[in-house]
């Protein structure tokens, strides 16, 4: 093993184990601050991977404002705290099917990539620049670039229409 | 260099992890910091198989993912913020007059 490949390690163990526990944190809030912990090390996992400009924008969305949304969703509704507010009955249905699916993805994973086979990922720099991405962003995905600034758009005004008071119907 | 195999576990990993939030939790917040988790698992073997086969193409279509989720989370939150204010909890649960 590459000393990449330990830092990658490294870095899905921190990332598996807060993601493990924000699914099953009895504090709300304290799931929010460990989704920012496994946000930020997929960012450093795309980094590892020579996707510089991913990795960015990762933190900037996700860490920067994904997180923020959902702290303000936390202040704006209740945050119950326990385990008998936040979770339902089916924890032990859920586990065996979380269980399932990892262990059949890593099966089927394993035995199309084997461990010691020769497929790797290079790490050129080259590959995640900025000046590269935007090139083919601007040159090949002209179209669904459009359609998603106007996804985002039609998300804005929808957030706004759901959320304001209506007046009206009092 | 890296074994490709350590991302795609990594992203099963994080996968099924956000597949046991989802079914298991019952506040609508938590339920969406799940689906995250398991967009940003879609996201990583996209990167790892672009970086792989030296084409950028997977990683322009990370950034339409991430794009997606932000407006998905933003819309997300405004109908949960709508339910509590209507219901006074955001227990997915309970919100079942559409269920069959």
């Amino acid at each position: 093993m590459t000393g990449q490949e330990w830092m990658f390690v490294v870095l899905g163990l921190i990332g598996t184990v807060a993601a493990i526990r924000l699914v099953t944190t009895r504090e709300i809030v304290h799931g929010a601050l460990y989704l920012t912990v496994t946000l930020s090390t997929i960012a450093g996992a795309y980094l590892i991977m020579a996707a510089e400009f991913v990795a960015w924008v990762q933190v900037l969305i996700y860490v920067g404002a994904i997180v923020i949304l959902f702290l303000f969703g936390l202040m704006l509704t209740r945050a119950p705290i326990g385990r008998a507010a936040l979770d339902n009955q089916q924890r032990a249905v859920a586990a065996v099917i979380g269980l399932a699916i990892l262990g059949g993805l890593s099966y089927l994973l394993l035995e199309a990539f084997p461990w010691d086979s020769a497929e790797r990922i290079s790490g050129d720099p080259a590959g995640g620049t900025a000046g590269a991405l935007g090139e083919s962003l601007f040159r090949d995905y002209v179209l669904p670039f459009e359609a998603v600034s106007f996804l985002l758009l039609a998300a804005l005004i929808g957030a706004i229409v759901l959320s304001r008071k209506d007046d009206r119907a009092r | 260099m890296i074994r490709l195999a350590l991302p795609l576990l990594f992203s099963a990993a994080l996968f099924s992890v956000g597949v046991y939030g989802v079914l298991a939790r019952r506040n609508a917040v938590l339920v969406l910091m799940s689906i995250e988790l398991m967009l940003n698992a879609v996201n990583v073997n996209l990167v790892a198989f672009s970086q792989r086969i030296g084409e950028i193409t997977g990683q322009v279509f990370a950034l339409f993912v991430i794009a997606v989720a932000a407006a998905e989370v933003g819309i997300g939150l405004a109908i949960v913020i709508l339910i509590y204010r209507n219901r006074e909890m955001i227990n997915i649960d309970e919100v079942n007059l559409l269920k069959w």
